[in-house]
C-alpha cells in the first residue's frame, strides 16, 4: 500500500508538472505584464519598439508636392465635374447630388407640392407638410425653391400597411419638378416588411435625399441624408409635452437600473437580441421583460421559454419601470429604431442602445454620447457592468441632456420636420452654420439662429461656457410715437437720466411717429451719441429690429413716456450682466389660466407672482431682437402691428421660450409711465378694450408655440441694502428708496 | 510548490486510487528516477519564473541600440495571396471585432506592435523605397511609450504593423499588401490600423491608400466624403515636417498684417489665376507668395517663399496674415494647413469633399473657415463679413488644434488611437469640451453640473442642516423656527462637539454670546481669520472663485404698500 501511495504522489506530480509547463507556456509571451510591474518600482519599461536610432529619411521630399503638382494636368473645374457624374445613387452626396445654386439666389426656400385630388394622405404626413408649409422656409414659387417636399405620402412604404400608396413610381416620374429627385427631401418611417424588412422604399429615389427613421449606416449617406426619429401617430403636432424631469436627486439612482419591457420576435430579422435578453435579467434591479403574445400566430412559433417570460412580463407596469429606472434598453426590434427610443428619451431613463448599424437620430449634430449609452449587441452581457460602472456626475449629466434634447429637437412633429431642415440649411450656407456646440447646449439649434453670427460670444447662451462676459456696456432704444412739441415731455427728462448711466454706450431714437423727425438742436445734449432712426414703416415691431446700429450686448428697451431714473438704470443693468439671457425689467405682469373660459388671462394687478416683464423698460440681449425678427412667425408679427400692441407680451413669449426660465422684476418699482402714475393699480387698467386686446393676443400667441411658455417667479431683485435699517449714505443705490 | 501540494491532494481525492495502475515493485527504481526528473524539471522551471528578467533586460539594452538593418529579411513569394481592396461598408460592427477588446476597468484599448521586418520581393527588391521613415519610426515610438501599448499579442485590441505606408509614393502596392497579409495575426485585416497621410498616385490621385488592405482600419491623410468610411477610418492630417525644425511663439490674436495669405507652392494655374484676380483688386490685403526661383531644391527652399523677388521667411510669415490659404493640390490633404495652424493664422480651405482631420471630434467650425472651391472668386467678401471677435477665437483655436492634435507625430497617433478608443468605449469616451476648449477656456469656462433650466416643484422640500457646537438655546430657536415651514421634509442637526453629548429632551443653557451676534459687532480677530481664510482658498484654487453682485432676491411684493396678508412672505424682513 505504501507503494501505492507514492505511485500515486508520483503520477500527480507528473500531471501537475505537465499542467506547470502548458500554463507556463502560456505565460512566456506575457511577460509584458512582468514589466509593466517593474515600471511602477521606478524602474523605466524596457521599449519593445526599439526607438531606431539610424539616420532615417523622411516620409515626404521637400519637393514631392511640387513635382507631383506640375505633373497634373487635369484641371481642377474639370476633376469637380467628374465627381459629380459618377457618385451617383447610393454614393450620393450634396457635392454630387445637389444643386447649391437653386439656393444662392433666394437664401433656403422649401417647395410642397400641391396635393391632388384623390391622394390618401396619413395624417401624420399631412402635419409634416403643413408644418413646412406654416415655416418660415415655406415658399409658393417652385422657382425659388431650393428644396422640394412631395405630397405624396412617403411615410409608410410597408407594402403590407393599410396607409401605402400604390404605384408611387409612376407618380413620381410623372412630377415635371421631380429633375430626377435633385434637390428632393423624402420623409420614410417605415421601409420593407416582413420577413426581411429591408430598407427599400419601393420607388427609384433618384438623387433625392431621405429623411428616414431606422435608417442603417450601410444605406445612410453622410452628410446628405438625414436619420429622423421614430414617432406614433399620436406624436403632437407642434408644442409637444415638457420631458418628466421635474427636478434633480442626488445620488442620482433610481428604484431600477435598467428596465425593457417589449415584444420577443420568435423568428425571423432582429430576433437574436430580444430573444438573448433574459440572461441579463435579474428580477431586481436590472428587469428586462419580453412577451411572445403577439401576432396572430405566436403559439405556433412558441419555444419553451415564453410561458415563463410572459408571466414574468405581466407583472411589472411599463410606465412605472420607465419612470423609475436610471436606464432604458433601447434594443433593435424588426427594424433598428423604435419608440421605446424616444419613450425613454422623455422619461429622462438614459437610453442604452443595442442596435448595432442604426445610424442615431440627427447623428449629423447630435453627440449622442452626452445623452445615450451606446452598447454593441455582440457584448449584450457586458451590459449591466457597463452601465454599473458609470459614474453618478454623469448619470446626472446624461439624464439632464436626455431632456434637453427632447425638447429641443424631439417633442413634436414640428421640432422634428424643422431640425430636418435646418440640418440641411447648415450644409447649404455652410459658413452661416452652427457649431457643434450651438446644437448641444441649451437651448439648441432651433433657437439659436447662425446667420446672426458665426461668433459664439456674440449669443447670450454661452458666455459661461466659453469663461467670457458680455460686453459691459449697453444701448437704450426709446421708442417714439408722439411729435415732440415741449421740453417738458417725458422723453427728454427720459433721455437725458438715461445718458447718465455709466454703462450708456448710444441712444436710439425710433421715430415711429407720422409727424417728420425734429431738428437736431430739439434734443438735449448729452455725453453720448444720440442717433435718432426713422421707423420702418412705423409699425410696432419695427422696435425689435437688430438695428445694425446697435453694437452692445445688451439693450436698454424704452418707451417714450418711461419714467426712470439714472439709478434704476444702472441697477438693472448690473443685474442683467448676470442674467444675459433674460429679460430685467421693472414693470411686471402675469398670465393666469381662466378654467371658466377655458383660455389665458393677463393681469397687471398686483400679486405674489409675475411672469413678464413689459418692455417699456427693460434689458435683454440684442439676439433677441434677431430673434424676434427672424424667427417668429408674419402672423404673429402682423397681428402685433395691427393692433399696435401685445409687442411686449410676445417678446416675453418668446424669451421663456428659449430660456424655459421666467423674466426678472427689479426693485420695487410698479408703475413706470407718467400716465399711469397715480392711478390705483389695483382697479383694472384704464382701457378696457387695450386689455382685452392683451388677452386676444396671448390666446393666439400661445396657440403659435403650442403651449403656454411664460414661466412665473415669485422672487424680484432688489439692492442689497434695500430697505435695510443702515444709514442711507452706505447704500448704492439710495435713489431707488426715494421713490 | 503551493500549486504542486494543492494539484497533489486534489488528484488524491478525488480520482487518484482509480487511476493507479498495480504496479511491481521492480519497476520502483524506474519511478523513483522519474520523481526526481520531475523534481529537478520542476526546480528548473521556478528558476526560469526568477531567473530571466535579467537577461531580458540585457537583451533590450541590445535592442535599444538596434539598426533597422538588422530587423529580419523576409522574403515575399510571388504567389503569396493578396488581401482583398478594402471594404466601403465597414463600420466597427461589421468588420470590428469588438470581443478582443474586452470590457476592463480603465476603458482603454490595447495596441500591439509588429516587430520590425524587411521585406523584399523575391529577387530581394524592398517593398518600400524608403522603408522605415522617420516619421513613422517616432509614431511607432511614441505608441510603445504610451498607455495603450501591449506587447503581448493575444491580449491586444488593435494591431499595428511596422510596416511604414505613410506615404504612397515609395510603395510597391502589391508586395505592400502581400506583405500585409503575411503578417501573423492579419486575419482579413481585422482590428489592424494603418497610417497614411500621402494616398494615391498620378494620374488619379486616389483619396484613400491604394494598397488592398481587407477590413483594416485606415487612418488616412486627405480622405474624400466618397472614400471615408464615417465612424471606423480616421481622418489624420498630414504632417509638416517642418513642425519638428521650427518654432513659432504662439501671437497674441488680433489683426494682422495681411488678410490673406497664399504661400503654397504647387497651386494649379487655374486657382493660381484666380488668386492673382483676387490680388489686383483687393491689393496689399492679400500676399500671394510663390517659390523663389533663384534657390535650388531642398530645405533651404522649403524656408523661403517669394513675391516679385522680396523673400519671406516660411513659415514665419504666416504669422504675419489672419487668414491663410489651404488649396486642395493633387490630393486633399495639405500639409501646409498643419504650417498654418502653427502660426496661429486662420486656415481657408479650399478642398471640396475633403474630410477635415479628426472631424469626428474637432468642431472645425470654431478653428477655419471651408469655403467650396467654385467660390474662390468670393473669398475676400466672404472673410470680409466674419465680424473680428469670431476671427480672434479662430486664431486662438487653430493654434490650439495644432498644439494638441498636429505638432508631431506623437500627438497625432495618440489623438488617432483616442478617437478609436472612445469608439469602443462611447460610455468613457472624451467630450467636446475636452476635444474643443484651448486650456485658457477649460480654466475659466463654468459649467454647472446641474445645467437644465428647471425650476423645480415645491413638494420634495428642502432638508434642513443646522450646525451646532454647544448653543443649546440658540439650536432650539432655529429647530422652532425652521419647524413651522412647510417645505421642510427633514430636518438634520450636526453636532460639532466631541467634549459634550448631544442634549437628550430639553434641556436650558446660558448663552450670552447668542444674543450678540450682529452683522456689525462681529469682534475683529473672527475677520481676520475668516480673511485669512479667503486668501488661503483662493491661492489653493488659483484664482478668485467668488463673484461680487449687487442685488439680493427678495419677494415680489417685498415691502410693498399692501396688506401683509395677501402677500405669499409677509414677515420677511421684519426681524
Amino acid at each position: 500500500m505504501q507503494a501505492k501511495k507514492r505511485y500515486l504522489i508520483l503520477l500527480s506530480a507528473g500531471t501537475c508538472l505537465v499542467l506547470l509547463f502548458y500554463f507556463g507556456g502560456v505565460q512566456l509571451p506575457s511577460s509584458g505584464r512582468n514589466r509593466h510591474d517593474r515600471s511602477h518600482n521606478g524602474y523605466r519599461p524596457d521599449q519593445p519598439w526599439p526607438h531606431f536610432s539610424d539616420p532615417l529619411q523622411q516620409f515626404l521630399l521637400w519637393d514631392q508636392p511640387d513635382t507631383e503638382e506640375y505633373n497634373i494636368h487635369i484641371s481642377p473645374r474639370q476633376k469637380r465635374d467628374v465627381n459629380t457624374s459618377v457618385y451617383k445613387g447610393k454614393r450620393c452626396r450634396m457635392d454630387s447630388c445637389f444643386d447649391f445654386s437653386a439656393c444662392k439666389r433666394n437664401d433656403f426656400k422649401v417647395y410642397v407640392y400641391p396635393q391632388q385630388k384623390g391622394e390618401k394622405i396619413s395624417e401624420s404626413y399631412q402635419n409634416i407638410l403643413s408644418i413646412v408649409e406654416g415655416s418660415r422656409f415655406y415658399t409658393t414659387d417652385p422657382g425659388q425653391a431650393c428644396l422640394f417636399i412631395l405630397s405624396l405620402d412617403t411615410l409608410d412604404r410597408d407594402s403590407l400597411s393599410p396607409q401605402y400608396v400604390h404605384n408611387l413610381k409612376t407618380k413620381v416620374q410623372n412630377l415635371h419638378l421631380w429633375n430626377n429627385g435633385r434637390n428632393h427631401l423624402i420623409f420614410n418611417l417605415y421601409s420593407g416588411t416582413w420577413p426581411d424588412y429591408t430598407e427599400d422604399l419601393g420607388f427609384d429615389i433618384g438623387q433625392a435625399m431621405l429623411a428616414k427613421a431606422s435608417i442603417s449606416t450601410e444605406i445612410f449617406r453622410p452628410n446628405f441624408d438625414v436619420s429622423i426619429p421614430l414617432f406614433s401617430k399620436e406624436h403632437p403636432r407642434t408644442g409637444g409635452d415638457r420631458g418628466y424631469l421635474k427636478y434633480n436627486s442626488i445620488p442620482p439612482f433610481r428604484k431600477y437600473m435598467l428596465v425593457f419591457k417589449g415584444k420577443r420576435y420568435l423568428t425571423g430579422i432582429g430576433s437574436d437580441t430580444r430573444n438573448a435578453l433574459y440572461h441579463v435579467h435579474n428580477q431586481e434591479d436590472v428587469v428586462l421583460l419580453t412577451t411572445c403574445k403577439h401576432g396572430k400566430d405566436w403559439q405556433k412559433h412558441k419555444d419553451a421559454r415564453c410561458e415563463k417570460d410572459n408571466a414574468e412580463y405581466d407583472k411589472y407596469d411599463y410606465r412605472e419601470m420607465l419612470h423609475n429606472s436610471t436606464f432604458c434598453l433601447v434594443p433593435r426590434g424588426r427594424r433598428l429604431g423604435s419608440f421605446r427610443f424616444l419613450e425613454a428619451l422623455q422619461a429622462a431613463c438614459v437610453p442604452v442602445m443595442l442596435s448595432n448599424g442604426w445610424e442615431l437620430p440627427f447623428s449629423e449634430i447630435i453627440n449622442w454620447n452626452t445623452a445615450a449609452v451606446i452598447g454593441d449587441e455582440r457584448l449584450l452581457l457586458q451590459i449591466p457592468s457597463t452601465v454599473r460602472s458609470i459614474h453618478q456626475d454623469k448619470i446626472l449629466a446624461l439624464r439632464q441632456q436626455t431632456q434637453f434634447l427632447w425638447e429641443a429637437y424631439f417633442s413634436s412633429v414640428e421640432k422634428i420636420v424643422l431640425t430636418t431642415l435646418e440640418i440641411i440649411q447648415d450644409r447649404v450656407l455652410q459658413q452661416e452654420s452652427r457649431s457643434t456646440l450651438m446644437w448641444n447646449s441649451h437651448p439648441g439649434g432651433l433657437f439659436a439662429l447662425p446667420q446672426y453670427s458665426a461668433h459664439l460670444g456674440d449669443f447670450p447662451f454661452y458666455y459661461a461656457t466659453l469663461g467670457i462676459k458680455p460686453y459691459p456696456k449697453f444701448t437704450a432704444v426709446i421708442h417714439a410715437v408722439t411729435p415732440l412739441v415741449s421740453q417738458s415731455q417725458p422723453i427728454l427728462k427720459l433721455l437725458v437720466s438715461v445718458a447718465k448711466s455709466q454703462y450708456c454706450a448710444q441712444i436710439i431714437v425710433l421715430w415711429n411717429c407720422d409727424k417728420p423727425l425734429p431738428a437736431k438742436h430739439r434734443w438735449p445734449a448729452t455725453s453720448v451719441p444720440v442717433i435718432v432712426i426713422e421707423g420702418e414703416n412705423k409699425v410696432m415691431s419695427s422696435r425689435f429690429l437688430p438695428y445694425e446700429t446697435i453694437v452692445t450686448d445688451a439693450v436698454l428697451s424704452l418707451d417714450e413716456d418711461t419714467v426712470l431714473s439714472t439709478t434704476e438704470v444702472d441697477f438693472a443693468f448690473t443685474v442683467w450682466q448676470s442674467f444675459p439671457e433674460r429679460l430685467v425689467g421693472y414693470p411686471a405682469r402675469s398670465h393666469f389660466w381662466d378654467s371658466n373660459k377655458e383660455r389665458w388671462g393677463y393681469t397687471s394687478k398686483w400679486t405674489n407672482d409675475y411672469s413678464m416683464v413689459l418692455t417699456g423698460a427693460a434689458i435683454y440681449h440684442r439676439y433677441y431682437h434677431f430673434l424676434y425678427t427672424n424667427f417668429l412667425p408674419a402672423s404673429l408679427k402682423g397681428m402685433v402691428d395691427q393692433l399696435a400692441n401685445c409687442e411686449d407680451i410676445l417678446m416675453n413669449f418668446l424669451v421663456s421660450a428659449v430660456t424655459k426660465l421666467p423674466p426678472i422684476k427689479v426693485t420695487q418699482k410698479k408703475q413706470y409711465k407718467e400716465t399711469m402714475m397715480g392711478q390705483v393699480s389695483l382697479a383694472p387698467p384704464h382701457n378696457l378694450s387695450l386689455w382685452i386686446f392683451r388677452q386676444t393676443c396671448m390666446n393666439k400667441f400661445a396657440s403659435w408655440f403650442g403651449g403656454m411658455p411664460l414661466v412665473h417667479s415669485q422672487m424680484r431683485l432688489d439692492p442689497v441694502l434695500f430697505k435695510d435699517q443702515v444709514s442711507i449714505l452706505r447704500k448704492k443705490y439710495r435713489d431707488i428708496e426715494r421713490l | 510548490m503551493v500549486r504542486l501540494s494543492m494539484c497533489a491532494s486534489g488528484k488524491y481525492s478525488s480520482r487518484g486510487p482509480a487511476l493507479i495502475p498495480r504496479m511491481k515493485t521492480k519497476h520502483r527504481i524506474y519511478y523513483i528516477t522519474l520523481f526526481s526528473v520531475v523534481l529537478l524539471g520542476l526546480i528548473a522551471t521556478g528558476m526560469f519564473q526568477f531567473w530571466p528578467h535579467s537577461i531580458e533586460s540585457t537583451a533590450d539594452w541590445g535592442l535599444d541600440r538596434r539598426s533597422v538593418h538588422d530587423a529580419p529579411l523576409i522574403r515575399l513569394p510571388v504567389a503569396n495571396p493578396i488581401p482583398e481592396r478594402g471594404d466601403l461598408s465597414c463600420r466597427m460592427h461589421t468588420c470590428f471585432d469588438v470581443y478582443r477588446c474586452g470590457y476592463n476597468p480603465k476603458n482603454r484599448i490595447k495596441v500591439y506592435i509588429y516587430p520590425l521586418q524587411r521585406f523584399v520581393d523575391e529577387v530581394g527588391v524592398p517593398i518600400s523605397s524608403t522603408g522605415l521613415s522617420r516619421e513613422y519610426n517616432d509614431l511607432l515610438s511614441a505608441i510603445s511609450d504610451s498607455e495603450f501599448y501591449t506587447d503581448d499579442v493575444t491580449r491586444a485590441c488593435l494591431f499595428v504593423p511596422s510596416i511604414d505606408v505613410l506615404n504612397q509614393n515609395s510603395l510597391r502596392i502589391r508586395e505592400t499588401a502581400q506583405a500585409l497579409a503575411m503578417l501573423p495575426r492579419w486575419d482579413k485585416g481585422m482590428n489592424h490600423l494603418l497610417f497614411n497621410m500621402l494616398p494615391g498616385g498620378p494620374p488619379d490621385y486616389n483619396t484613400a491608400l491604394d494598397v488592398p488592405r481587407d477590413r483594416a482600419l485606415l487612418a488616412g491623410g486627405g480622405f474624400s466624403t466618397w472614400t471615408y468610411r464615417q465612424g471606423y477610418d480616421v481622418s489624420i492630417p498630414v504632417y509638416s515636417p517642418l513642425s519638428a525644425d521650427v518654432e513659432l511663439p504662439e501671437r497674441q490674436p488680433g489683426p494682422r498684417r495681411y488678410f490673406i495669405l497664399s504661400s503654397q507652392t504647387a497651386i494649379h494655374r487655374e486657382y493660381r489665376a484666380e488668386l492673382e484676380r483676387l490680388k489686383e483688386e483687393n491689393g496689399e490685403a492679400l500676399l500671394l507668395l510663390d517659390k523663389c526661383s533663384n534657390l535650388s531644391q531642398g530645405v533651404a527652399s522649403a524656408r523661403k517663399r517669394c513675391y516679385k523677388g522680396q523673400v519671406f521667411d516660411y513659415p514665419q510669415i504666416l504669422q504675419e496674415s489672419s487668414f491663410c490659404v489651404v488649396l486642395r493640390g493633387a490630393r486633399l490633404g495639405q500639409a501646409t494647413l498643419s504650417d498654418v495652424l502653427q502660426a496661429g493664422c486662420v486656415p481657408v480651405i479650399l478642398a471640396d469633399s475633403y474630410i477635415l482631420p479628426f472631424s469626428e471630434v474637432l468642431d472645425w467650425k470654431r478653428a477655419s473657415v471651408v469655403i467650396p472651391e467654385e467660390k474662390l472668386p468670393e473669398m475676400y467678401t466672404i472673410l470680409k463679413s466674419i465680424p473680428h471677435r469670431q476671427v480672434e477665437e479662430m486664431q486662438r483655436q487653430a493654434r490650439w488644434f495644432w498644439d494638441a492634435y498636429f505638432s508631431s507625430m506623437k500627438a497625432i497617433g495618440m489623438t488617432t488611437l483616442q478617437i478609436i478608443n472612445d469608439r469602443i468605449y462611447p460610455y468613457a469616451a472624451r467630450t467636446y469640451e475636452q476635444w474643443n476648449n484651448p486650456p485658457l477656456v477649460k480654466w475659466s469656462s463654468v459649467n454647472s453640473p446641474l445645467f437644465l433650466p428647471l425650476i423645480p416643484p415645491r413638494s420634495p422640500g428642502f432638508t434642513a442642516v443646522v450646525l451646532t457646537y454647544d448653543r443649546i438655546e440658540s439650536l432650539f430657536r432655529v429647530i422652532t423656527e425652521i419647524s413651522k415651514v412647510p417645505s421642510l421634509a427633514k430636518l438634520l442637526v450636526v453636532w460639532n462637539n466631541q467634549n459634550k453629548s448631544p442634549p437628550e429632551g430639553e434641556k436650558k443653557f446660558k448663552c450670552p454670546e447668542c444674543t450678540a451676534i450682529d452683522g456689525l459687532s462681529l469682534d475683529q480677530t473672527h475677520m481676520v481669520e475668516r480673511s485669512e481664510c479667503i486668501n488661503k482658498f483662493a491661492s489653493v484654487f488659483g484664482t478668485m472663485p467668488l463673484k461680487v453682485v449687487e442685488h439680493r432676491a427678495d419677494p415680489v411684493l417685498y415691502k410693498d404698500d399692501f396688506p401683509e396678508k395677501l402677500k405669499s412672505f409677509p414677515n420677511i424682513g421684519s426681524l
